[in-house]
C-alpha cells in the first residue's frame, strides 16, 4: 500500500509542494480568476499575462493540498513562455493523462515534471486537486486572449 | 482486536462490534478497517440490514392505500417505525413525527413553510432569524434563503476561542424582533455540545420559535424533545445506524398545525377538487407522495437497537473514547485540535490540523493504512473561517470504536508526519 502511496506522492511532487515555482500574484496581467474545489475548499487566485500571442506570465495565490499546490507549480513551468496554442495543447495532454484512470502513458517530452502526476490518475478523489490550477489557467487565458484581441481591434 | 480496558467503555464492545459486519472488512494491503468517520455516516448493524431485507422480501407494498394483506403489513411496519421514533424522542404524540428524506430536507421544510406561513408565525421586514457560526451548511443556507426572500434579517451567535457559543451578547441577539432561533445541539466540526434548553428558554421569553438540528446529538445523547425546549427538531437516519434516505422532523403539534403544507401530492390531502384542496392532519400533511418505506422501517430497527444498548451507555462510551483520543492526539507534534479540549463538553467528532501537512494529504496517508477519516471543511465553512482555518481533518467515533483504533490513528498520524519529512 505504501507503494501506491509513493506512486501518488512522487518526489517531484513533494519538491514542488515544498518549493513552489512562480508563486505569488504579479503585474501586469489581463485576466484574473478565482477557482474553488467546493468539496474540499481548496482555492486558487490566478493571473495570466499574454503578450504577442505568448503566455508571458502566470502568477497565483493558492491554498490546498500537496497535489493541488505542486500541480500549480508544474503548470506554470510548462506554460510560461509558450505560445497560447502550444500551452493549450499541453493543457489538453495533461487533462487526458488525469482522466485516463492510470492507463495513459505520459509523454515526458511534452509534460516534463507533469509526468509525476500519472499516479494521481489512479486516485479519482484527487484528480480534481491536480486539475484545479490548470482549469483556472485555461479560464483566465481564454479571457486574456479575448481581451487582447478586443483591445487590438479598437486600436 | 484487543482493547485497553477503560472505565466508561461499553461493557460488551467486542459483541457490539460483531453486530456490524462491515467492521470485519479487510482493505487493500491486508489492512483491517479502522472506521473513524461516523459523524459523516454511521455503519449499520445486521439487525437493520436484515429488517430491511425482510421487509422487501416479504412485506413490500405501498402504504396507506393498498387494500390487501401486504399493504396492511407494510403500513403497519411503517407506522410502527413512527411509534419507535416518537418513543426515542420522548415525543408527546406520534403524530408529531414527520418522515423526511434527511435532516437537510427537514430543516428546509421548516424554513420554506415559515416563508409561506401567515398569522403569528409569518416572517417579514424587520423580523430576525438567529442562528450560530458553528452550523452545518444545511442549517445556514435555508435561513439565508428565507430571510432574503422575506426581507428579514439573519443574525448569529459568534464563537469563543475555545469553541463554545459566545453567549455574552444574547440579550442583543434574541429580542422582540426575533421570530426563529435555529441552532445545532452538537457541532459536527467542533464537537461542542450547546446549552439548547437555556437558549430555548430565552427565545421563548420573546415569543420566538426554536429549531434544533440534532443530527449529531441523536446518535450519542439521550434526546428528550420536551426537556430540550425545542419547538421543532431534525435528525437524520444514517447517522443513528439507520439507512440513508430517511430523516425525521419532530414538531410541537401547535406549531405544525399552524404551518402550511410543504410539498403537494398524494397522501397529504383530505380532499381534492379541480379548484382547490383541503389537507390531511399531521403528520401526513407534510408527507406528500410515497414515502421512503423500507428506510423508515430500517430506521425503526436502528433506534430500537440503540435504545436496547441505552443512550446513556453510548454517551459514556463516546466520552471515554473522546477523552482517550484527545490525550492521544495531544502527543502528536504540531497537532492542534479545533474546539473544546474537555471531553465532558463535547461529542465524538474531533477536528484537527497538523502543521505542514494539508488535511487531504493526512487523510490519504491514513487511508493507505486502512484508517477512514474525513478531510475538508465538513460542510461548516463559516466555523472554519472563524478559526482562520481553510480545512481540517476530522476523526469521529461511535459505539463500536475501540481504544486500539485510536492508537492506530495516532500511529498513522506519526507516520504521516514522517512521510512528509516533518521532524
Amino acid at each position: 500500500m505504501s507503494q501506491d502511496l509513493d506512486s501518488l506522492y512522487q518526489e517531484i511532487i513533494l519538491d514542488h509542494y515544498k518549493h513552489p515555482h512562480h508563486r505569488g500574484l504579479r503585474d501586469p496581467f489581463e485576466a484574473e480568476v478565482h477557482h474553488v474545489n467546493p468539496t474540499c475548499g481548496d482555492e486558487v487566485t490566478l493571473r495570466v499575462h499574454v503578450r504577442d500571442g505568448v503566455v508571458a506570465d502566470v502568477s497565483y495565490d493558492a491554498v490546498g493540498c500537496s497535489i493541488s499546490q505542486a500541480s500549480a507549480s508544474v503548470m506554470t513551468d510548462l506554460v510560461i513562455g509558450k505560445s497560447v496554442a502550444e500551452a493549450m495543447s499541453i493543457h489538453e495532454e495533461f487533462l487526458t493523462l488525469m482522466q485516463g484512470r492510470g492507463n495513459v502513458e505520459p509523454d515526458e517530452e511534452v509534460l516534463e515534471d507533469g509526468i509525476a502526476f500519472a499516479g494521481v490518475a489512479k486516485f479519482p478523489a484527487r484528480v480534481k486537486c491536480a486539475l484545479l490550477s490548470w482549469m483556472a489557467w485555461k479560464d483566465a487565458t481564454a479571457s486574456a486572449v479575448e481581451l487582447v484581441e478586443t483591445t487590438e481591434e479598437i486600436r | 482486536m484487543s482493547t485497553t480496558q477503560l472505565a466508561g467503555l461499553l461493557p460488551e464492545l467486542e459483541v457490539i462490534r460483531k453486530d456490524f459486519p462491515i467492521l470485519e472488512r479487510v482493505l487493500e494491503g491486508d489492512r483491517p478497517l479502522v472506521y473513524l468517520d461516523s459523524a459523516n455516516t454511521s455503519q449499520k448493524p445486521q439487525i437493520v440490514i436484515d429488517t430491511m431485507v425482510d421487509h422487501l422480501e416479504r412485506h413490500n407494498a405501498n402504504v396507506a392505500r393498498a387494500m390487501h394483506q401486504l399493504g396492511a403489513e407494510s403500513s403497519e411496519a411503517f407506522e410502527a417505525a413512527r411509534d419507535t421514533v416518537a418513543g426515542f424522542l420522548n415525543a408527546p404524540s406520534r403524530d408529531e413525527v414527520i418522515f423526511t428524506k434527511n435532516a437537510s430536507e427537514a430543516l428546509n421544510l421548516v424554513a420554506n413553510t415559515l416563508a409561506w406561513a401567515t398569522g403569528d408565525l409569518s416572517i417579514g421586514t424587520g423580523d430576525e432569524v438567529v442562528i450560530t457560526e458553528m452550523e452545518h451548511h444545511s442549517n445556514i443556507v435555508p435561513w439565508q434563503l428565507l430571510t432574503q426572500r422575506k426581507g428579514a434579517t439573519l443574525r448569529w451567535f459568534g464563537l469563543t476561542d475555545d469553541g463554545h457559543l459566545d453567549l455574552s451578547n444574547i440579550d442583543d441577539l434574541i429580542t422582540e424582533r426575533t421570530k426563529v432561533v435555529s441552532l445545532t445541539w452538537v457541532s459536527n466540526m467542533l464537537g461542542t455540545i450547546n446549552p439548547v434548553a437555556e437558549i430555548a428558554r430565552r427565545a421563548h421569553e420573546v415569543g420566538a420559535i426554536v429549531v434544533v438540528d440534532a443530527s449529531q446529538a441523536a446518535p450519542q445523547l439521550p434526546v428528550d424533545v420536551v426537556a430540550s425546549g425545542a419547538d421543532l427538531l431534525a435528525f437524520t437516519g444514517h447517522k443513528v445506524v439507520g439507512p440513508t434516505g430517511i430523516g425525521v422532523l419532530w414538531g410541537r403539534r401547535a406549531v405544525l398545525d399552524q404551518l402550511p403544507p410543504f410539498l403537494g401530492g398524494g397522501e397529504m390531502i383530505e380532499t381534492v377538487t379541480m379548484e382547490r384542496s383541503t389537507y390531511a392532519g399531521i403528520p401526513h400533511k407534510f408527507e406528500a407522495g410515497t414515502p421512503p418505506i423500507v428506510e423508515a422501517v430500517g430506521l425503526g430497527a436502528a433506534l430500537e437497537y440503540l435504545s436496547h444498548i441505552g443512550l446513556d451507555a453510548i454517551h459514556a462510551h463516546e466520552q471515554t473514547i473522546t477523552a482517550y483520543a484527545l490525550a492521544g492526539l495531544a502527543t502528536v507534534p504540531g497537532l492542534s485540535v479545533l474546539g473544546p479540549l474537555d471531553a465532558a463538553q463535547r461529542g465524538g467528532a474531533i477536528s484537527f490540523e497538523i502543521d505542514g501537512v494539508h488535511p487531504h494529504d493526512v487523510a490519504q496517508v491514513l487511508d493507505s493504512r486502512g484508517i477512514a477519516v474525513r478531510a475538508g471543511h465538513h460542510c461548516a465553512k463559516p466555523a472554519h473561517a472563524r478559526y482562520g482555518v481553510q480545512s481540517s481533518t476530522r476523526m469521529s467515533s461511535y459505539l463500536y470504536t475501540t481504544p486500539a483504533e485510536i492508537d492506530a490513528l495516532v500511529e498513522g498520524l506519526e507516520y504521516t508526519r514522517s512521510y512528509f519529512k516533518l521532524s
